[in-house]
């Protein structure tokens, strides 16, 4: 007990807290996630399960922009529009060509990876605002597209009838907690694949790019090229989650479920929770999803709570509710530490010599 | 065959010419100084050395092959690093990712290999990883390997950046002022670090102001003023040079001559 309050002391109480999140991280993670497993069989009201899987749901959306913005600097304000092309894909897929869930699903993650590409080309040469802006238009032109070809995406009648997934005769749906368990299942394996990916030479890439773009040119990084993936990347991720969304929302998709204010919801998923985070996406997913429900007696009142949150995070919490930087030593490789005690061991039989 | 040779090199921007008609070399395994008061142009050749800028005119070539029109990426490559004058370091990471993006072009492994932690993925990680310590190890970095960049001394920020260029697996190395901001004691060691680098086989061209460092462990020296070479020489010929000594402190005979014109 001395010890923690001599270390509150001495770092603040801050590093204190951050530094008990950074050494129980695997307990926590651990009890989060027998919680989220055993979700299913609490009997939760609908609504409830309703929450749950949008909280899931921009998580992942998060996670997706995370990469471009998390990592690599990026800023995107059009995401909506990756958001609607996953959808439209995976629903029209469906509706219209009789295609599996599954396989449309993967088919509106490519899809919307490869505009992700094209969106990447042209915007090599910008940075900062500029980039804003035509991410900001993308996410404008999407949507006028989806509601004004009408012969493919129904205009904006929008997308009806889309089925339920199944799997193996399963039909997934609301009540019986299908759509919970795919979302906790995509949610995770993006949680893991970024993990991975930051804490490889592509993600180490992305970071450098962000951090400064002219030292990572002369380490001999192909900022184009990375720069390019994680626009790809992001673009995938967040088409897969537009995918999923298309099948929870009621058996129907229109142009109006992504607009301007989907990107902003995004962006402020990232923000809140941490930039360059994986923990925060969830925490700020979270506190989005649950003001409006929590502060619903407050009615209009609310947004004007939100906007004032926002303000003072932005001013006194900058990198996000969890955007401290780990206060762990860097985690070694077993295959590391092994070449590191070979050359240890070698020293001192030198030495004895 | 030399190993850096560089003839009548030119940069202009706009009718200025930050750097006109270069011409020098540096031998395998040399410490060779570049020196000159501030604005004539030093890190301008830097910046065309390592594909910053597109030379205007002029050859640079680096062991056999030629430099101009080649991406930055090519020339690490090739096994040319540098470090900046005012530091660019990547300031959230540790200090030993930022090694270890130092060693991304050698790293032989891809996306996908980084996605399923493949064997390629595990066994070039852990080498990469024990090489960057290696190379924290020797630079003294040691204790700082976890921490990040932005909570360092200056100092040792400086060294940050020296230790990253030596994991691209440079041959040349570029250094940019290394002893800009250190005390004395630091600069010390700063000169027995660099003389070591040079008994591991590196060669360095360096830029810097600092007198003692220069005199004491160049090989050569070249002394650039207003985009000039105006002289070359062993260190005691430059400290002894009229022309340096002008350059720097300003001659009552140049200053007669421009008078009469």
């Amino acid at each position: 007990m001395s010890r923690i309050s001599e270390t509150i002391k001495t770092k603040g109480l801050l590093f204190t807290v951050e530094r008990f999140f950074d050494r129980y991280k695997w307990v926590i993670a651990i009890v989060f996630g027998i919680l989220a497993v055993s979700v299913p069989f609490l009997g939760l009201s609908r609504s409830m399960m309703r929450l749950l899987v949008m909280i899931g749901l921009y998580s992942m959306l998060g996670m997706g922009l995370n990469i471009l913005v998390g990592y690599t600097g990026q800023v995107s304000l059009g995401h909506a529009g990756f958001y609607a092309i996953g959808a439209y894909v995976c629903a029209l897929l469906q509706v219209d060509a009789g295609v599996n869930f599954w396989v449309a699903l993967i088919a509106g993650g490519i899809f919307s990876g490869l505009v992700g590409l094209l969106l990447g080309l042209p915007t090599l040469r910008l940075s900062g605002t500029y980039l804003s802006i035509v991410t900001l238009g993308f996410g404008e032109v999407v949507q006028m597209i989806l509601k004004q070809w009408d012969s493919v995406t129904y205009g904006n009648y929008g997308v009806r009838n889309i089925p339920k997934p199944e799997l193996f005769g399963f039909t997934f749906n609301q009540q019986n907690g299908g759509f919970y368990i795919i979302i906790l299942v995509l949610t995770t394996l993006t949680a893991i694949g970024c993990y991975l990916l930051r804490n490889s030479k592509t993600g180490r890439a992305f970071v450098a790019i962000k951090e400064d773009e002219l030292a990572a040119t002369m380490m001999g990084i192909k900022t184009s090229r990375y720069k390019i993936l994680a626009f790809v990347l992001s673009a995938f991720v967040t088409g897969i989650a537009g995918g999923f969304y298309s099948v929870i929302n009621n058996g129907y998709i229109e142009p109006t479920n992504f607009t301007f204010n989907i990107s902003i919801l995004i962006m402020s998923v990232v923000i809140v929770g941490g930039l360059g985070t994986i923990r925060g996406m969830f925490f700020g997913s979270a506190i989005l999803m649950l003001f409006p429900e929590v502060f619903r007696f407050l009615n209009e009142w609310r947004f004007v709570i939100y906007g004032l949150l926002l303000v003072l995070m932005m001013r006194f919490r900058p990198q996000g509710a969890l955007g401290w930087q780990s206060t762990l030593p860097y985690r070694l490789t077993k295959e590391t530490k092994k070449l590191l005690e070979n050359s240890k061991a070698a020293a001192d039989t030198n030495d004895m010599k | 065959m030399d190993f850096l040779k560089v003839k009548n090199i030119t940069m202009q921007f706009g009718g200025l010419f930050a750097v006109q008609d270069v011409d020098f070399y540096v031998n395998r395994g040399e410490i060779v100084s570049l020196i000159g008061p501030n604005g004539a142009g030093k890190t301008t050749i830097f910046n065309m050395l390592t594909g910053v800028y597109q030379i205007t005119s002029g050859t640079m070539e680096f062991e056999g092959q030629k430099l101009e029109g080649k991406t930055p990426q090519e020339i690490v490559e090739l096994g040319i690093s540098r470090t900046f004058q005012n530091l660019r370091l990547f300031q959230k990471m540790r200090v030993i990712e930022n090694v270890l993006v130092g060693t991304h072009i050698r790293t032989k492994y891809n996306f996908f290999d980084g996605l399923f932690r493949t064997k390629a993925f595990r066994e070039e990680e852990a080498k990469n990883t024990y090489k960057a310590i290696e190379i924290l190890k020797s630079i003294g970095l040691e204790n700082y390997m976890n921490s990040y960049v932005e909570s360092l001394p200056y100092g040792e920020q400086r060294k940050v950046e020296i230790a990253r260029a030596i994991a691209t697996d440079a041959k040349l190395l570029l250094l940019d002022e290394p002893a800009a901001g250190m005390n004395p004691s630091e600069s010390e060691d700063l000169l027995r670090f660099i003389k070591s680098l040079k008994d591991k086989g590196f060669t360095i061209l360096m830029i810097e102001h600092d007198m003692n460092v220069v005199m004491n462990i160049s090989d050569r020296i070249y002394v650039l003023d207003h985009g000039k070479m105006i002289a070359h020489g062993l260190p005691d010929e430059i400290a002894n040079d009229k022309r340096v000594i002008e350059a720097y402190l300003g001659g009552e005979r140049k200053h007669a001559k421009n008078r009469k014109s």
